[in-house]
Formats: structure tokens, C-alpha cells, sequence
């Protein structure tokens, strides 16, 4: 325990979650749910700097600058594998429900914590030890399979390193599930008093939707991934033709989690964006409730589409047909959204510091992105682009340029919250050019040379795709250099930063109405709710 | 259309070898411009906004709106009916993809497997093929192909035709075309499939019609040579991904001109390529390092026969 018990002239103590308790037995032994948080965003970060790895070196590799191949096609394809793997199921689908999801909801809330703190601990162990498994196939037993796993290739053409990395994957659901449940369990049991549902903020409806998503749909993964590993063990049959099983039936049981799953990723971005566009608009949201109720008619009709990864794999075209137009649905409460962004700007006064540049860059690619989803929603178009680089393409645009953007614009947005200090502004606003600048130049080419046919997973292409493929390496780079300022602008921050105020950006939720950092239990006296989130009047 | 050939985009699109892919190509210009215009009504809107409200003083109040439910309706409203209308047109084309024509000129049995296609015509004719044996096809005439795998999944696409469909293992699936021209256009696997997913790439060589029958009904000549089977083992183990025919240097040294010549090695050694020389690089091609080289070619031993090896060795030298 600190002893540092002064006063400031807020009147409030020093005594804050960061010092209340020291040494690594006091965070490693954590019930409050901001330290495991802290503890996720270690985590994740350095798994993001792997992946990261990977995908220079895959994107080196592309470009082919000089004679040689700079990758075996065996170790372009472990790349390609692990790049996939990490990005997915240890970097986007944890980083902002995992990481500021479990900072920021209790205090939203006006609660102490989750309501299950040893759980919530227990998830980020169960996740360690997932991501533990994981790595060990990339350490002993390396995979190539692709993230997706497909089958009979990955039961029955490959090393049994797939057996690792999918429990690896199966482990991390747990704490998925946990986390989910969690949050849902907290956001029904400690609202503050008076904050009816109708007030609780955008970015808990977003994580509420996302965990509803979560609990549901992940153990169909489990399963199957567990089915992956039955197969490949004790060959039962349920997917190898040899043996009598469907290798379609794979792809249904995939996607029924993984479309899902691509709005786990980008449901708690659209909350993160929510809160910074109204914090720096400096105005009420614009139609709270359609945005609020979007996220839940997304999360539902998520579980109806998955049929849309599939127009060519056999499936009957009626079946294309039905996944088409409901997947067409989809765009609606997107679309909603955007639209809704965008009116709380006008008659606002917005200013432009580094979170709101990430906002606006998620506004921007995410846009692209989602308009480059009715292309491939689309059977008949969707047939030409299916497996291209349009598709590499278009989800790099949804899955980094959005919640990627989100989870930075996140990061800098409660730093002061999380540390007490503030980042450098200037920092911030050089990331944020490179990675911006640098994700156009990196993915737009993608959408052309899909266009033109290239087909992903290429460890090798035609001449014709050379000079795109240059570029789009030039601008993999631009985006390394992006993060590496980022990195040390956050570094910077957390040692040297200049102390922040309770509520340096003037927002209105509930977690900028206490200190910065918040005491340990988050409050010094519960606060009571009497408007809604963001009633800038 | 017209109006379509004001995007230059759609000139990113492969040449359009079908009468399916110029439809495919005006849906895909309706779409570009109409996410040009979504792009600009929503990117553009966002940008008026943030110049026009930026903040300017701190006193400065922001005006308190919080929905509006005609707009709300409007913006929910109007792109349903858009997408709706996507949704129809890409379903016509899609079934039109889907469902081959009456008539069928030619019908293929196409069989993949890691990294080499096979296809049989319906009087027997067979070829193995990763990039050497065409697949020849009537122009102006329907072919219809039935697809199969081996072992893996993988996916048959032909970009010229913007058609594609997954090869799966214990099932058939089909695929139809319409080459409109003569003329060659690639196939490539989009179905990742391992090592060399990226070089089981083949070529579909359409001939005119007549052509097309004289080929088809041809008897084949004689009984296959050593070098001739070597041929068909080549492609089938898809040596000709890393190894190529004509000179030119891919992954692997090329086989032009390979027997009898000088070669040196990692290890500074060299000796004379001969057929015992040719015997072990097949079979353990780890043991001589060709000197500027990756280690990179897989171990045959155990995979191929001795009668394998010798007509693989009797192929690679008759390539001058
Ligand atoms: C520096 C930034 C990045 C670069 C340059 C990059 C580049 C690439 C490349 C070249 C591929 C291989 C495409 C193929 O051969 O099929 C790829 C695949 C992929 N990337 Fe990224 N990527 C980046 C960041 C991310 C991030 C942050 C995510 C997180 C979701 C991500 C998710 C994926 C996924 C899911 C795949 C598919 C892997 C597969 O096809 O199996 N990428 N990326
Ligand atoms: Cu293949």
C-alpha cells in the first residue's frame, strides 16, 4: 500500500488505482478490472508488434525488390498463417472490448467494478494461456494453413502444429465467453442510480451487443475447432471426404462464427467512435437511439449471413441468393450509423486533436470499406472478386482502417484517464498521418488488383501485378513508422506526459466526473445519474 | 452501355472474353459510381461539416439537436431500396453464371489436386497440366466443366470470364463459359491449397469451332515416349512452378539446356550434369546446393518410382 495520502488542491487524494498497491505480485494478483485492463493493453500491444512482423515480412516478400524470393513458398505461407492468426484471434477481437472495454465500462457505469472481478481475471490468465498455446505451434510446429483453417487441408495435408493453434484459438474463446458474459451481467446489475438503459452510453451498447455476440457464437467455434482437433487425431470423419465427411460443412460451422465475429471486431469500434465524435463535436449524438439499437439489429442479423464467404463453394444458388439479400440488410443500421456520425457534427464546434483525427480516419476508410461490402455482398460481382485481393482489401479496410483506427483514437482519447497524463498532441498527430496516408497507399492498390484478378494467399504473381504490389509495400512501411511514433508517443506519455485533469477534453460520461487516474474503486462517492449521456446543452 | 465507359475503373477489370463478363463489368461500374456518390455525399458531407463548425472560441455553444426522425426514415429508407436493387441485379447474373445452356459443345471432367489439374473429355482424351498443356475449348460454343479434387479444396478462376468454382474433394461441382473469341486465358487456383497454390496455374486455349472437332476427334499418335510420360510426371508434380521450360529464371535453375552442362555449387564443388546427377537433385535435391539457389525444393524420395525418375530424366533432356 502507498502511503501518499496528500492532498490536491481538487480537494480530492492522490491515492489512485496505479499506486494502490505496488511491485508485479500487485498486478498480477489484480481484482480491478482498470489494472486488467492495463494488463490487456501490454498484452495485445506486443502481440500487434508479431503480427506486425509478419506482415512486413509477408509484404517484403510481394514486392520482390531484388533476384530472390526473399521467403521459401513454405515460410511465405507459415507468414501468411501466423500474420492472419495473431491479427484476428489475439489483436482485433480482444483489443477494445478486452483492453478499454474492461477500463472504461465500469466507469461509465458509475460502478466499482465488474460484476465478477476474479473472473474477470481469470479471463485474461485463460487468455495468456491461450495465446501461450498458440504461439507454441509457431515455436515447435508451425502452421500454414491460413487463418480460416479450411478442411480437409488443415485435418488432413499438414503438420499437426494446426492441432496447437487451434486449441490456442479454442482457449481464447473461454475467455471471450467470460468477458462477455461479464460485461453483460454488469451493464443489467451496477448501473448508477438513475441511469436507466436509455442513458447508459453508445459505447456500452456497443460492447453489450458485441457480448452478446460473444457468448453466443463463440462456442460454435469452440466446437469446431474442437471438431478440427478430433479429426485430426482420432479421424472421425466429420469433415475428410475419405472418410465420408463434408469439407463444406467446415466452412458452414466457420463462418457461422466468424462473420459473427467481424462484428465483435467492429461493434465496439462504432461505440469508441461514438463517444469521440460527440466528445469533440462538443454536442448532444445525433439519434442516440438509432444508433443504439443498430448495434443490437447488427448483432442479430450478423448470425444470418455467414453463407456470403461461400457463393462459390458449392453451396446451391439458391442458398447464394437468400445469404445475399440478407447480407444486404446488414448495410442498413451500418449505413444508419455513419449518417448519424455525421449529422452530430453539424451545427457542432469541433476541434481536431488526435482522437478526433483517428475518428475521422476511421469515418473515411471505414466508409470505403463498407461501400467495397456491397460489391462483394453481391453475388453476381461477388463470384469475380471471391478469394482476390479485393478481398484482402476490402477487410483491411473494415478491420484495420476501422477498429484499428478506433482502438488508437480510443487509446489517446482515455490515456489521461488511464495514467493521469496526456500525450503529446504532436505525436499523436504525426501517427496518425503516416497511418493514414500509409493505409491508403498499402490497401487501396489491393481493391485494383483484385479488380485486375489477382487471387490472395499468392506467394508469387504474374509481372502484370509487380508495380502494385511495390506500392503497396512502400505503404506497409509508412504504416510501421506510423505505430513505432505511436508507440513512443504512448511510452512518452505514461513517463513524461504532462498531468492531465479530471476531464481535459470536456466530456460529459461518468468517467471523466472523477479523478484522473480514478481511485481505486473508481468513485469516491457513487455518483447519481440524471440525464443522458451527452447532454451538451 | 455508354454511360459505363465514363469509368475508367472498369478498365482494371481482365479483357471481357464472355458475354457474362460485360455484364458483370456494367454492374461493377453502377457500383463504382454509386459508392463514388455515397463516398462523396458522406465524405464530403463530413468534410463541409468539420470546416464549417470547427471550433473557433472557446465560449462558442454547439446547437442541441438530437434526432430527427423524417431524415432518420430517409437515410434508412433509401439505401434499402438501393441495396435491394443490387441485391436483384447481382442475382441475374449470378443465376445466369450458374446455369449452363442447353446446348453444351464440350464437357470436362476437371479433376485438382496439389498442384496440377487434370481434364478429361468425354471420348477419353486426358491431359495432366500445370501450365504446359492448354485446356482446349470450342470458341463461341458453351463448355461446361465438371469439377472435382483429389485432396484438397481448390477453386478454378478465370478472370477473362469472371467466373469462378471451388474443385471440392468427394463431390462434383460445375462451372460453364462461352468464349466469345479465340484465344488463351489463364485459370488460376484461388482456393488456397498449400505450397504451390500460387503456381497451379493453367491456360484455356479456345479455337474456332471446326478446329475445335478435328482436334477433338484426332487420334493420338503412337504409344507415349519415356520423355512423353516424363512430361505428363512433370506437370503433374508441378516442377514447372519453380523450374521453367524456356530460360528464364523463376525459383529454381531452369531446365533449358540443363543436361550435359557445367554446374556449380553452394559448397564451391561442381560437377557435370549427368543422368546421375539429374537422378539425386530429383530425389534428395538437398545434397548439391546450385550455387545463388534457395534450398527450397521438396524431397521426391519415396514419391516417385524408379520408372518415374528415368522418365523424368529422359523429359528433362530432350529440353534443348
Ligand atoms: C501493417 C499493416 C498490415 C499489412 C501490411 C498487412 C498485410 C497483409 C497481407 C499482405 C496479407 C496476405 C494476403 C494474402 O496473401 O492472402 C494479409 C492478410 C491478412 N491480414 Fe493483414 N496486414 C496488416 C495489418 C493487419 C491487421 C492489423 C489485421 C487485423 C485484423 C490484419 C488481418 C489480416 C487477415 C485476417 C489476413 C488474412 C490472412 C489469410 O488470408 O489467411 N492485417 N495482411
Ligand atoms: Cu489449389
Amino acid at each position: 500500500m502507498s502511503s501518499a495520502h496528500t492532498k490536491t488542491e481538487h480537494g480530492h487524494t492522490d491515492h489512485n488505482y496505479l499506486n494502490h498497491g505496488s511491485g508485479i505480485w500487485s498486478w498480477m494478483t489484480t481484482l480491478d478490472h482498470k489494472r486488467i485492463g492495463l494488463m490487456y493493453f501490454a498484452t495485445v500491444a506486443t502481440l500487434f508488434l508479431i503480427g506486425g512482423f509478419f506482415a512486413l515480412g509477408i509484404r517484403l516478400h510481394l514486392a520482390k525488390f531484388g533476384a530472390e524470393p526473399l521467403l521459401s513458398p513454405d515460410t511465405y505461407n507459415k507468414f501468411m498463417t501466423f500474420h492472419g492468426a495473431i491479427m484476428v484471434f489475439m489483436v482485433i477481437i480482444p483489443g477494445i472490448p478486452a483492453f478499454l472495454g474492461n477500463f472504461v465500462l465500469p466507469i461509465q457505469l458509475g460502478a466499482k467494478d465488474v460484476a465478477f472481478p476474479r473472473l474477470n481475471l481469470a479471463s485474461y490468465y485463460i487468455f495468456i494461456a491461450g495465446a501461450a498455446l498458440a504461439a507454441s505451434s509457431m515455436i515447435f510446429n508451425q502452421v500454414d494453413t491460413g487463418w480460416t483453417f479450411y478442411t480437409p487441408y488443415s485435418t488432413a495435408k499438414t503438420s499437426n502444429g494446426v492441432i496447437l493453434l487451434v486449441m490456442g484459438a479454442f482457449t481464447m474463446g473461454f475467455s471471450s465467453i467470460l468477458t462477455g458474459l461479464n460485461f453483460i451481467v454488469t451493464t443489467h446489475k451496477l448501473r448508477a442510480p438513475g441511469m436507466t438503459m436509455d442513458r447508459i452510453p453508445l459505447m456500452i451498447w456497443a460492447l453489450y451487443s458485441t457480448s452478446i455476440i460473444q457468448i453466443l457464437a463463440t462456442p460454435i467455434l469452440a466446437i469446431t475447432l474442437l471438431l478440427i482437433g478430433a479429426e485430426k487425431t482420432l479421424g472421425v470423419g466429420i469433415f475428410d471426404p475419405d472418410l465420408g465427411g463434408d469439407p463444406v460443412l467446415f466452412q458452414h460451422f466457420f463462418w457461422f462464427y466468424s462473420h459473427p465475429a467481424v462484428y465483435i471486431m467492429i461493434l465496439p469500434a462504432m461505440g469508441v467512435i461514438s463517444e469521440l465524435i460527440t466528445a469533440f463535436s462538443k454536442k448532444t449524438i445525433f439519434g442516440y437511439r438509432a444508433i443504439a439499437y443498430s448495434s443490437v439489429a447488427i448483432a442479430a442479423v450478423s448470425f444470418l449471413v455467414w453463407g456470403h464467404h461461400m457463393f462459390v463453394s458449392g453451396q446451391s444458388t439458391l442458398a447464394g441468393i437468400i445469404f445475399s439479400i440478407i447480407t444486404m440488410f446488414v448495410g442498413v443500421p451500418t449505413a444508419i450509423k455513419l449518417f448519424n456520425w455525421i449529422s452530430t457534427m453539424y451545427r457542432g464546434t469541433v476541434t481536431f486533436e488526435a482522437p478526433m483525427l483517428f475518428a475521422l480516419g476511421f469515418m473515411f476508410l471505414f466508409t470505403i470499406g463498407g461501400l467495397t461490402g456491397v460489391f462483394l455482398a453481391s453475388t453476381g460481382m461477388d463470384v469475380h472478386f471471391h478469394d482476390t485481393y479485393f478481398v484482402v482489401a476490402h477487410f483491411h479496410y473494415v478491420m484495420v482502417g476501422g477498429t484499428l483506427m478506433a482502438l488508437m483514437g480510443g487509446i489517446y482519447y482515455w490515456f489521461p484517464k488511464m495514467f493521469g497524463r496526456m500525450t503529446s498532441d504532436l505525436g499523436g498527430r504525426i501517427s496518425w498521418v503516416l497511418i493514414f496516408t500509409g493505409f491508403n497507399v498499402t490497401f487501396f492498390p489491393q481493391f485494383v488488383l483484385g479488380a485486375m484478378g489477382m487471387p490472395r494467399r499468392y506467394f508469387d504473381y504474374l509481372p502484370e501485378y509487380t508495380n502494385l504490389n511495390q506500392i503497396s509495400t512502400v505503404g506497409s512501411w509508412l504504416i510501421g513508422l506510423g505505430f513505432l511514433v505511436g508507440l513512443i508517443t504512448i511510452i512518452h506519455g505514461i513517463f513524461k506526459g504532462e498531468k492531465a485533469s479530471d476531464n481535459p477534453w470536456g466530456a460529459k460520461t461518468l468517467e471523466w466526473q472523477t479523478s484522473s487516474p480514478p481511485p481505486h474503486e473508481n468513485f469516491t462517492t457513487t455518483p447519481t445519474v440524471t440525464a443522458g449521456p451527452y447532454d451538451f446543452r | 452501355m455508354s454511360w459505363s465507359s465514363l469509368i475508367p475503373a472498369t478498365s482494371f477489370m481482365p479483357i471481357q472474353a464472355t458475354e457474362i463478363a460485360k455484364e458483370v463489368d456494367l454492374l461493377y461500374a453502377f457500383l463504382i459510381i454509386a459508392s463514388l456518390v455515397s463516398f462523396v455525399i458522406l465524405i464530403g458531407g463530413m468534410t463541409w461539416f468539420l470546416i464549417k463548425f470547427k471550433r473557433t472560441s472557446l465560449d462558442q455553444k454547439s446547437a442541441y439537436i438530437t434526432h430527427n426522425n423524417f431524415a432518420e426514415f430517409l437515410w434508412s429508407f433509401i439505401p434499402l431500396v438501393i441495396m435491394m436493387g443490387i441485391f436483384y441485379w447481382g442475382m441475374v447474373i449470378f443465376e445466369k453464371l450458374r446455369t449452363p445452356p442447353e446446348d453444351i459443345a464440350a464437357e470436362i471432367h476437371v479433376t485438382a489436386e496439389q498442384w496440377a489439374w487434370t481434364y478429361r473429355y468425354a471420348n477419353g482424351k486426358e491431359f495432366y497440366s500445370s501450365g504446359n498443356d492448354p485446356m482446349i475449348v470450342p470458341a463461341g460454343k458453351a463448355t461446361k466443366l465438371i469439377l472435382t479434387s483429389k485432396d484438397v479444396i481448390h477453386s478454378f478462376y478465370v478472370p477473362a470470364f469472371r467466373t469462378k468454382q471451388d474443385a471440392v474433394p468427394g463431390k462434383l461441382t460445375q462451372l460453364w463459359f462461352e468464349p466469345k473469341q479465340p484465344g488463351e486465358y489463364i485459370v488460376f487456383c484461388t482456393e488456397y491449397c498449400g505450397t504451390k497454390h500460387s503456381g497451379m496455374m493453367i491456360k484455356i486455349k479456345a479455337i474456332p469451332s471446326e478446329e475445335y472437332a478435328a482436334w477433338y476427334h484426332a487420334e493420338k499418335k503412337g504409344a507415349d515416349t519415356p520423355a512423353d510420360l516424363g512430361k505428363v510426371l512433370f506437370a503433374q508434380k508441378a516442377c514447372a512452378s519453380c523450374h521453367s521450360l524456356d530460360g528464364s529464371r523463376i525459383v529454381g535453375p531452369t531446365m533449358k539446356g540443363l543436361f550435359g552442362s557445367n554446374r556449380k555449387f553452394a559448397d564451391g564443388s561442381q560437377t557435370k550434369a549427368d543422368e546421375n546427377y539429374l537422378r539425386e537433385s530429383i530425389l534428395v535435391s538437398s545434397a548439391k546446393i546450385v550455387e545463388g539457389y534457395p534450398p527450397a525444393m521438396p524431397v521426391f524420395q519415396g514419391q516417385l518410382s524408379d520408372a518415374d525418375v528415368a522418365n523424368l530424366i529422359e523429359y528433362i533432356k530432350s529440353i534443348k
